[in-house]
């Protein structure tokens, strides 16, 4: 059944927000955009004083399934998804068994589809087993439906290897995402190395366990033309070498979280472990770093880095807890409170990040932006709704997140996928 | 005098100069009990304090029970090996339990920093940190300023080194936390390798040159040296370590006539402190040790005592 969205007020990546427009949405992909579009039988949406974006796009997400289905499910963190304004989430390998066979690939699309919400791509092992030994069959992974592949939750620490699978990922039309860590330094360490470490007593994760993967792979890439994508970068540093890496023309791309661009290490004060998260919490000056990378261009997109776990995993010591917090439902909150109305981005500029650069990224050319044609996959949002972040109103299976009682202006209305109303806020009219 | 307004103990960061002098005060009184016929007094009967440690202890865990005991409390002790903590059950869950028995206050040993913090958030209880981590351990760093204080009669301006693994000591970081408060200067002194980055920012100064940190010295604070930094790579050995850094005689001679020498203990004799000096004229260890019960008490009592009055 056709859609229209009346009165829309669309916002595109790098454009201007356009005037009042219809949008009739018909077989999956947007069929018309005009000033006014009769309804014809169609169902109308009025997004009447809302803006309409493209649907956000996350390449760095845990579903846990198969294997912790306690913590999430693809159906939870569809529902965590849509709820958040996501259309498409790319989620990681770290599973049990880990995506790293066609099998799997397949089995987490087919549990996808009958959940019905939102696209899900599946992020395959850069090695078997995410082991650090052997690299996966990358061609049948690609033929089964991956873009991407990461070992996330470890670094790749072998440079041969690495070499290894920048070159034969290139020929899979692969792109390699790193989890920037050099396990030999961060060496166990729960939060950021510094004088907050010491004086906490907690064992330090410097940032050099980042910094030198990355300048590493900075020059793989280079030496061996291939592109390299480093997940949730961290520190200031990192965002330098990055950004002398592009301006070298080194195809190097990155992403950051919006934990690592609104808190610092000061949250690990109370011991809540839902501050702890890798990488971690940076200082001051490293979240400065990431505001400012985003808005020059040399951090491409934002991901969430949705990480759930459950009470039982995080209520425990802070050495022992389990790293990671859920993001996908407060992402684009903070995103709008910590950089559009803080102004380090446009809206627009924010659409990029969370949509058109992503989309580009992963080769996805039908979606990421609102024109005829593209793919039917649309968020609404109602930038006057102000509400609070709470436990009971959560959407994942988990509640790990040290959001929980932030208040927001702006929130998700309706999300569309596919053409698909798959989310609708309970207090929209 | 300041008022004692504190439910826990958990970090010497989180008191006041007036506090730590309140606790010094308390203690002195305290002192005496031990030296009596009759060791006890009544001031916590029926109070119930619990030992919960689940980390190794003897001397800490004796210390607080000797403590508890002279003022007249009961007491229990959950150690790890034989508590449910080994079966799974979680630290919280333990306390809740040890609550559930009318507990009034619970002695904390846990080799997690911030372990501690969980008991305070999620019981009723008075929690006293006996050891957590890397990160604390109170009790230990007010018995070496009530043993600085009653030795030297002061703190102001007294220079402390302490020496060794400064990295892994919660017992280097709750002095310097207290002693700073209390006027003294510290300089920490270790292999590179065992110097935490940004320790300068407690106050201290942090120098490799053990020469040049037991210069002046008031006070030499030898900390424990593990075998396992040697594993770790912190150190390329040991025998390299007492070269380098053990408390010898000779060196002990570069710190002011009559300086104190303490460790909390146990000692590793020959390894960051020789036997002589451990065992000579300047050492106050075993003072230390007598000391701890008095300064036990008067946290035990603080915490417990007045708010039953």
């Amino acid at each position: 059944m056709a859609l229209l969205i009346k009165n829309a007020r669309v916002v595109n990546a790098g454009g201007e927000e356009k005037d009042l427009q219809d949008i009739l949405l018909e077989g999956g992909r947007i069929a018309r955009m005009a000033p006014s579009i009769e309804a014809n039988g169609a169902e109308v949406i009025d997004a009447a004083g809302k803006k309409v974006l493209p649907g956000f796009i996350d390449l760095h997400v845990h579903l846990r399934e198969p294997g912790r289905e306690d913590k999430e499910t693809i159906e939870s963190g569809s529902r965590a998804a849509v709820k958040g304004g996501f259309t498409s989430i790319f989620c990681m390998p770290n599973t049990t068994p880990a995506i790293d066979t066609a099998q799997t690939v397949q089995y987490i699309l087919d549990q996808a589809r009958k959940v019905g919400l939102v696209n899900v791509f599946p992020v395959g092992a850069i090695t078997k087993n995410r082991a650090g030994v052997e690299i996966t069959e990358m061609m049948d992974l690609r033929r089964a439906g991956c873009l991407g592949v990461s070992d996330d939750g470890r670094g790749l620490m072998n440079a041969g290897l690495m070499r290894r699978a920048l070159e034969y990922a290139k020929m899979a039309d692969l792109l390699v995402m790193q989890h920037c860590e050099d396990d030999n330094l961060s060496a166990k360490g729960v939060m950021n190395e510094g004088a907050l470490s010491t004086l906490l007593g907690l064992k330090g994760d410097p940032v050099i366990a980042e910094t030198v993967i990355i300048a590493r792979d900075i020059e793989l890439a280079r030496y061996l033309h291939t592109r390299v994508h480093f997940m949730h970068v961290s520190a200031a540093r990192s965002v330098d070498l990055i950004r002398r890496a592009k301006a070298e023309g080194i195809q190097v791309s990155c992403e950051a979280t919006p934990h690592h661009f609104t808190l610092t290490e000061e949250e690990v004060r109370s011991f809540d472990t839902s501050t702890k998260v890798n990488p971690p919490l940076r200082g001051r000056e490293d979240v400065l770093a990431i505001k400012a990378g985003l808005k020059d261009g040399t951090i491409d997109c934002i991901a969430t880095d949705h990480a759930p776990h459950t009470h039982e995993d995080k209520e425990v010591e802070y050495d022992g807890a389990p790293p990671g917090l859920i993001g996908l439902e407060t992402a684009f909150a903070l995103a709008f409170q910590e950089l559009v109305a803080a102004g380090v981005l446009t809206l627009p500029q924010l659409a990029g990040k969370m949509s058109l650069a992503p989309a580009r990224l992963m080769g996805l050319a039908n979606k990421g932006e609102l024109a005829v044609g593209k793919d039917a996959d649309i968020v609404i949002l109602d930038m006057e709704r102000e509400w609070q972040v709470s436990k009971e109103d959560t959407a994942s299976r988990s509640r790990n997140s040290p959001f929980i009682g932030w208040n927001f202006k702006g929130r998700v209305s309706v999300t569309i996928c596919g053409g698909k109303v798959v989310y609708t806020d309970a207090r929209t009219s | 005098m300041s008022e004692w307004k504190h439910k826990h103990l958990l970090d010497l960061q989180d008191t006041t100069r007036g506090d730590i002098e309140l606790i010094l005060e308390t203690a002195r009184s305290f002192k005496e009990v031990s030296s009596r016929e009759i060791k006890k007094v009544p001031a916590l009967r029926g109070k119930t304090v619990a030992m919960l440690f689940a980390e190794p202890s003897t001397r800490t865990r004796v210390s607080f029970e000797l403590a508890a005991k002279r003022l007249s409390a009961d007491t229990l002790t959950i150690q790890a090996a034989v508590s449910s903590l080994a079966k799974g059950e979680t630290l919280l869950d333990t306390a809740l339990n040890v609550e559930a028995m009318n507990v009034d206050l619970v002695v904390v040993r846990h080799q997690a920093s911030g372990a501690p913090q969980i008991l305070a958030n999620g019981t009723k209880m008075s929690v006293v940190n006996a050891g957590d981590g890397c990160r604390s351990h109170p009790t230990q760093a007010l018995l070496d300023i009530f043993t600085i204080h009653e030795k030297l009669g002061r703190t102001d301006g007294v220079r402390v080194a302490i020496v060794g693994d400064i990295m892994h000591s919660r017992v280097a970081r709750s002095n310097i936390s207290g002693l700073i408060k209390m006027g003294a200067s510290v300089v920490v002194c270790g292999p590179s390798t065992l110097l935490p980055v940004g320790i300068e920012q407690m106050g201290v100064e942090s120098t490799t040159d053990i020469t040049k940190a037991l210069k002046g010295a008031d006070v030499v604070m030898a900390l424990r040296m593990q075998k396992e930094r040697q594993q770790d790579s912190f150190l390329p050995s040991i025998a390299e370590y007492v070269r380098e850094f053990c408390i010898t005689p000779e060196r002990l001679k570069l710190a002011n006539h009559k300086a104190l020498v303490m460790h909390p203990g146990p000692t590793n004799r020959g390894i960051e402190i020789a036997a002589e000096v451990a065992d000579g004229p300047q050492s106050v260890i075993l003072e230390q040790v007598t000391n701890g019960i008095a300064v036990r008490m008067a946290v035990l009592y603080l915490l417990l005592g007045r708010r039953a009055e």
